[in-house]
């Protein structure tokens, strides 16, 4: 693809738009090109000249950017980070299962099951209409409150069941998309051949549906990772709550900007990897519709 | 004609509606062991459909179906079972897209059947071979044309040993030139003996394989009778009327 310029086009007129490098531009669309990158670099140079040179900037520099308290708080906000990625990487084991049973349950049919269904349902609408922050708190306060022998009163693990009955409601949807997106002559092929209703699912359906819903289910997966910062409310030290601390020792914000840079580095790397998922799954479409 | 032989198949009185539709208006048809039925008629006449009951994808309204004697339109009947005795092969091949072509073949013999791997593959193996597919084992389905799928989907409805094949207008997605090589591999299992239930539009085909022919008209058989016959010398003036349409459309 890269340097497939006029040499190689031979006598094809140079409009062959499939043919055309992603990272080298066409001559003609170069000016275009130059035009968004001046015009980028001005306005960011505006707007970042507008906020240094604003009256309130030394404070806010000194409250955010303070290179002191950068370096006492970077350590242990970092290791509070390791919470978070405890809670998101259990979640998201959890999520995946509960997630995929409820949709499986979702899809089957027959009237003997309707009950099944519609308790799958209920959740799911209950779930996606609460909001996080009243989930965990609810969880989190109120079911250690009830103080019932054997049941653990631990922060961190309520804090992990509410993240996962959230989530699960979120991600039994994108399952059941996937599971809706395949043609229902393929379970027929499959019954057809004395496959059970459950073999079906499990061997013809559910292994295509959820090869179509990695990306978006890498995407809810995102959301889940920024919610862990959720779980602060119940004194769980993760980050968030970390930097709180560290704000409350020190006066001083910069704390939160390391919390927010932390977040970033976890989650631009995971959309590029949703965004080259979706590329690679629409090339196989097209290449198998061709 | 065949009444020596056993009862393949015997269909009685059969109803079904979709909603207020009525597309199978009583039903009646026999066909014996290593017998051949083709089923002709219009588009919507319900050829599709009465496959469809044979194979209980559709739940019937009325009347009962027996394969090999026994009722399986009766109440709790174990519908898997019954479905492993009884191949279907459809228009739009419905091959496993995620499973290589020898997968697809051997999914229903060991997980339903419970055959070991190593034995369902040495039979998905020798039927492929059997057609001329062997060296397409390893691919995925979307490598090969359009032929060559529905020759893997016959493929994949013997590896069940069934005892009934029914063949839903299977060469009416493919390609003008790739027609040939699907029904060369019915017609072998016409000689084999191999009692099948043909829904077609192919009247060459039909006069050729059939030991009978069926003409469907708005959800009932209308009249049937051997090939020779029926497509050359109807005596109902719809059956007259259709051929001559197919025999203007060329396809005759």
């Amino acid at each position: 693809m890269i340097g497939s310029g006029p040499a190689d086009s031979g006598a094809i007129p140079p409009v062959a738009i499939g043919r055309r490098s992603r990272i080298l531009p066409a001559p003609e669309d170069r000016r275009g090109i130059v035009i968004a990158i001046v015009s980028t670099v001005v306005v960011f140079s505006v707007l970042g000249y507008a906020i240094v040179s604003s009256d309130g900037w030394p404070r806010v520099q000194q409250s955010f950017f303070d290179p002191e308290t950068f370096d006492e708080s970077l350590p242990r906000v970092t290791a509070a980070f390791w919470v978070n990625v405890q809670l998101f990487l259990l979640a998201e084991v959890l999520v995946l299962v509960l997630g995929l049973v409820l949709a499986v349950l979702r899809s089957l049919p027959g009237a003997a099951l309707a009950p099944i269904r519609l308790l799958a349902t209920a959740y799911v609408d209950l779930f996606r209409a609460l909001p996080g922050i009243l989930v965990v708190s609810m969880l989190g306060f109120g079911i250690p409150a009830l103080d019932i022998e054997g049941v653990p009163n631990d922060e961190f693990f309520w804090a992990l069941v509410a993240l996962t009955l959230l989530y699960s409601a979120y991600v039994s949807e994108v399952y059941r998309a996937g599971i809706d997106s395949v043609h229902p002559s393929q379970a027929a092929a499959a019954r057809s051949l004395g496959l059970s209703q459950l073999q079906a699912m499990r061997f013809v359906v559910l292994p295509q549906a959820v090869r179509r819903v990695v990306p978006p289910l890498l995407n809810d997966f995102i959301g889940l990772q920024k919610d862990t910062a959720l779980v602060s409310v119940l004194g769980v030290v993760e980050v968030f709550r970390a930097a709180q601390i560290r704000q409350a020792a020190t006066f001083n914000n910069t704390p939160y900007v390391i919390t927010a840079v932390i977040f970033i580095l976890l989650t631009i790397p995971m959309a590029r990897l949703v965004d080259w998922l979706v590329r690679r799954e629409q090339r196989r479409a097209s290449a198998v519709a061709r | 004609m065949t009444t020596a032989l056993g009862s393949a198949l015997r269909i009685e009185g059969l109803h079904k509606s979709f909603g207020r539709l009525e597309v199978l208006r009583g039903i009646d048809l026999d066909v014996a062991e290593h017998e051949v039925v083709c089923l002709i008629g219009a588009s919507g006449s319900g050829k599709s459909t009465l496959l469809r009951c044979i194979n209980l994808l559709e739940p019937i309204d009325a009347g009962r179906i027996e394969v090999a004697g026994r009722d399986i339109t009766a109440r709790g009947v174990a519908v898997d079972r019954i479905r492993r005795g009884i191949g279907i092969v459809f228009q739009s091949f419905n091959l496993f897209p995620h499973l290589r072509v020898l997968d697809n073949i051997t999914l229903a013999p060991r997980k339903v059947l419970g055959t070991p791997r190593a034995d369902a593959e040495d039979a998905g193996r020798s039927l492929l071979r059997r057609f001329g597919l062997e060296e397409k084992s390893l691919d995925y389905p979307d490598r090969l044309s359009g032929g060559q799928q529905q020759r893997v989907a016959i493929v994949r409805a013997l590896a069940m040993q069934p005892d009934l094949l029914l063949l839903d207008e299977i060469t009416s997605a493919l390609d003008p030139e790739l027609v040939a090589e699907v029904l060369d591999v019915v017609r072998e299992l016409a000689t084999g003996g191999m009692t099948m239930v043909i829904a077609t539009h192919e009247m060459g085909f039909a006069r050729d394989v059939a030991d009978r022919v069926c003409f469907l008209d708005g959800g009932r058989i209308l009249e049937q009778g051997p090939p020779a016959q029926l497509l050359t010398e109807p005596s109902e003036a719809r059956t007259r009327q259709f051929l001559q349409r197919v025999i203007a459309a060329g396809r005759l």
